[in-house]
């Protein structure tokens, strides 16, 4: 699911292993734990599993207008695979996604790091509005999000170009935002900071506060300047949240869908404005070329479960 | 010196207090708009404050012709269906995994994980794909059966921890006194999981609520439109490329409000929980 808020808690507790089963307990009692995941294993199997058996396989087969009458699929091993990569429209709108994830999960992560640190350096009123400000924009729902934005960028009555119409000689009423490729991925990006930067700055924030005042007063007496602090001490101690929080950033901007589909629907439909979610979505339900779009998705999977890799390892460490 | 040095911290703290107003403007723009009329929203000069509003915005919404009620049906029959299933599935194997060690249970734990970082947006072809040939595109069973598995990895992982939390010693002093297996847990543990299972419900309930992108593909009749649906339609622009830009921002409001007030309850947990680990060590 696309919202922000499905980071994975890690709740510390440590899994208690008193009762283990000893070799005397019955047989009723060691089939227990398998009868009580079977309904999670079984519901996973449904909707996950089945579905990614079945992308896995069509990748491999052709859809074309014979199987649009009734024909089964016919196998034709990595020549989705081959047709994709040799194209050059995948790698075109591969690189844009890749572009857009990195400018938007970057800005994301300096903007949620400096407003973290200014927060722990602020009067305790301006830090409590922040901190309602930015879960009021975290808490938002997505489709929420963007019907207010597409709002305050109307063309004709939309705040933003109203304030820009205010500085002297420049005249913006009537300025359509969406357009322009370069604009439409650029609003894009501005909505999806401006909804992540609270999850990041809040996390970090929490983070900071964990750093032991002992730590820090010892610095100082030590002569260490601010920036000196923040370098050699702070930023070392929360590394692992930046590392999970960047990580967690790029998956998410890399498979921005629901934004991308609402502002093409806004204003500005065409594949100029697709990134990898659009695009695969129109190659697949949009023209029915099922076996390319699941050859899509699963370089698109690989890539991500790549990403993702670093983030799994720090999960397991929590469970042991 | 330290004057200096509180004159400084009073500007950041006024800065910091602007980027607040910054951030929440959107949210406050959409409350403004929703209380204004139809020819104060399109004049060229903004209305900056809601006074002197009316409810007309709401009232078209709610009226019956929007189609926010049958929205709002859809969206909570689903959303009923699936939180049910989810929750009582994933206390289930929650259950097994803090309170068993069997073989396999590694595997299921890496599982959990691993199927979190499914791109669920990659799978949308294979899903719609299998819910059609199942003829179950519209219903509320179909779309809810994918929910369910999306959801459950992240519930099984949270209700993890609150389950670890209740000590098994508990659980062991209530048989010694007498009680079954079965009665020792649901009336000492089951009691003291209460608040976790509130919390992953309501978790749960947000990222069902909320769902756009997988419902966008499967629920592609009007008549089975949920809320961020029917926000959607609500929102494009008419034939003639006019939005009633008061009457979308009263349907968003109407959209986002529960789910704002559910948030607040568990954002707590959300980032300590995921930062809580991290440092402590």
């Amino acid at each position: 699911m696309t919202s922000p808020a499905t980071a994975p808690a890690v709740v510390d507790a440590p899994t208690p292993r008193s009762d283990a089963p000893r070799a005397t307990k019955p047989r009723s009692v060691r089939a227990l734990p398998y009868l009580l995941v079977t309904p999670a294993v079984l519901a996973l199997l449904v909707g996950l599993g089945y579905p990614l058996y079945w992308q896995v396989t069509n990748s491999f087969k052709e859809y074309g207008l014979a199987q649009q009458f009734g024909q089964a699929p016919e196998w034709v091993g990595l020549a989705n695979y081959v047709e994709l990569l040799t194209g050059s429209q995948f790698w075109a709108v591969l690189l844009k996604s890749v572009a857009f994830m990195a400018v938007t999960a970057l800005v994301t992560m300096a903007l949620g790091i400096g407003l973290a640190l200014a927060m722990k350096a602020v009067n305790r009123w301006a830090r409590l509005s922040l901190q309602v400000a930015m879960l009021l924009a975290w808490a938002m729902p997505i489709v929420a999000q963007m019907t207010v934005w597409n709002w305050l960028i109307d063309s004709r009555n939309g705040v933003l170009n109203y304030v820009l119409s205010l500085i002297p000689g420049v005249d913006m009423i009537g300025h359509n935002w969406l357009v322009n490729p370069w604009s439409f991925f650029a609003v894009a990006s501005v909505i999806i900071t401006w909804a992540a930067v609270p999850f990041v700055a809040l996390s970090v924030y929490a983070g900071l506060t964990q750093v032991s005042g002992e730590v820090t007063e010892a610095a100082q007496l030590d002569g260490a300047s601010g920036f000196q602090m923040l370098r050699r001490i702070t930023l070392p101690i929360i590394r692992p949240i930046l590392v999970i929080l960047l990580l967690l950033q790029m998956i998410w901007d890399l498979r921005v869908y629901a934004q991308i589909e609402l502002l093409q629907g806004f204003g500005a439909a065409g594949d100029k404005y697709d990134l990898l979610g659009t695009y695969i979505y129109g190659l697949g339900i949009g023209q029915g070329h099922f076996g390319v779009a699941a050859a899509a998705a699963m370089i698109v999977m690989v890539f991500t479960i790549g990403l993702s890799w670093f983030y799994v390892r720090e999960l397991l460490k929590e469970d042991n | 010196m330290t004057r200096r040095h509180s004159l400084g911290r009073r500007i950041g703290s006024v800065a910091i207090f602007a980027v607040a107003l910054l951030w929440a403007f959107p949210v406050y723009w959409m409350i403004n708009s929703s209380f204004q009329s139809a020819p104060t929203i399109s004049a060229l000069e903004p209305t900056w404050l809601p006074f002197g509003g009316t409810w007309r915005n709401y009232s078209a919404v709610l009226d019956g012709s929007s189609g926010f009620g049958q929205a709002m049906r859809m969206s909570l029959m689903i959303t009923a269906l699936s939180l049910v299933v989810c929750i009582i599935f994933a206390f289930l194997g929650a259950l097994a995994i803090s309170r068993f060690k069997f073989r396999g249970r590694k595997s299921f734990v890496l599982a959990i994980i691993i199927v979190q970082m499914l791109p669920a947006e990659a799978m949308f072809i294979a899903q719609y794909k299998m819910i059609a040939g199942l003829n179950l595109l519209n219903t509320v069973i179909g779309i809810s059966v994918i929910y369910i598995a999306s959801v459950i990895p992240f519930t099984v992982w949270m209700l993890r921890g609150f389950v670890a939390g209740v000590p098994a010693d508990l659980e062991e002093a209530a048989m010694v006194d007498g009680c079954t297996r079965f009665g020792a847990f649901m009336r000492v543990t089951f009691p003291l999981l209460a608040p976790g299972l509130v919390a992953s419900g309501v978790y749960a309930f947000i990222q069902v609520w909320n769902e756009f992108a997988l419902a966008s593909v499967l629920l592609t009749s009007d008549a089975s439109q949920t809320l961020p649906l029917w926000l959607r339609t609500f929102a494009e622009p008419s034939t003639l490329g006019m939005i009633e830009w008061g009457q979308v921002m009263a349907g968003s409001v109407l959209v986002a409000v529960p789910v704002i007030i559910f948030f607040l309850i568990v954002q707590n947990r959300m980032t300590s929980g995921l930062v809580g680990g991290a440092v402590k060590g």
